[in-house]
């Protein structure tokens, strides 16, 4: 019985992952495409808890959900005219841009079937703990990179989306 | 066991080339941003999943922590630089802000 509801729960995922992410590629308007990713980044977080990543799952949906996603919704309140409400967006170069994708998803596809994946077995562990000692201990150097550059970067965000002097003057 | 993981790639492939697709036909600046974004969450579950099923440790999990990081950088100075592309065009296409065509 628990194993039928995770392979449906886990068929669910995927589902809700793909589909979602074609609504984001093919909706008309912007907004739509902005609430479908939401959906993208949940089946992925459902994912990675079928693949043991419990803490990446919790931080999928804490920064993607919560913070990228919000950035976005923003982003497009604040570029559009939201009053009307359509917001169309239009496409350029569709079908000549399905040439690339189709033979780059071809190739990764072929790679896929034909390649002789090894694949070990081992069980279903709750990863948190092992994760934050790597972090502190071989990963210790780039996660303080990281740690920098994110703030760096938030900084230069702010400085950048700041209105400029003159602005306020007026 | 083989199978699983490859249903994780095959999401993973399909993920990447929706997003690349939407990169390259999308003309509104934060939509392009949105297929950034996916091909980032494409090749994050695809460190879990190696992480996963074939490696044996945690590594793949730690590069996808790093993946996220970075996702997040990216958001918000490209979000930074679109406003001020809008402020200075008063557009949000990604084709018209051609000034420095030559």
């Amino acid at each position: 019985m628990i194993e039928l509801l995770s392979q449906a729960a886990f068929w669910l995922f995927i589902i809700v992952t793909v589909g979602s992410a074609v609504v984001v590629v093919f909706h008309k308007r912007v907004i739509y495409s902005a609430f479908a990713l939401l959906f993208t980044f949940f089946g992925v977080a459902g994912l990675y808890v079928f693949l043991a990543a419990d803490f990446l799952a919790a931080s999928q949906v804490l920064i993607y959900v919560g913070g990228i996603l919000t950035l976005i919704i923003f982003g497009v309140f604040v570029t559009a005219k939201i009053y009307t409400m359509t917001i169309p967006q239009q496409t350029h170069q569709r079908f000549l841009a399905l040439i690339p994708v189709l033979v780059i998803a071809g190739v990764l596809m072929y790679v896929l079937f034909t390649a002789d994946w090894k694949v070990i077995d081992h069980p279903n562990q709750p990863t948190t703990a092992r994760l934050g000692k790597l972090l502190l201990t071989t990963y210790l150097v780039p996660f303080e990179v990281a740690s920098v550059l994110l703030l760096a970067a938030l900084i230069g965000a702010m400085r950048l989306a700041r209105p400029r002097e003159e602005d306020h003057e007026q | 066991m083989n199978n699983e993981l490859l249903i994780y790639l095959g999401v993973s492939a399909i993920l990447f080339a929706l997003g690349l697709l939407c990169v390259m036909t999308r003309k509104n600046a934060i939509s392009v941003l949105m297929g950034v974004e996916l091909i980032l969450n494409a090749g994050a579950l695809n460190f879990v999943t190696f992480s996963h099923y074939t490696a044996g440790n945690l590594l793949g999990q730690g590069a996808a922590v790093f993946v996220i990081i970075l996702a997040a950088a990216e958001a918000a100075v490209a979000l930074a630089i679109f406003l001020n592309v809008y402020r200075t065009l008063s557009t949000s296409e990604v084709d018209k802000a051609n000034q420095l065509r030559g």
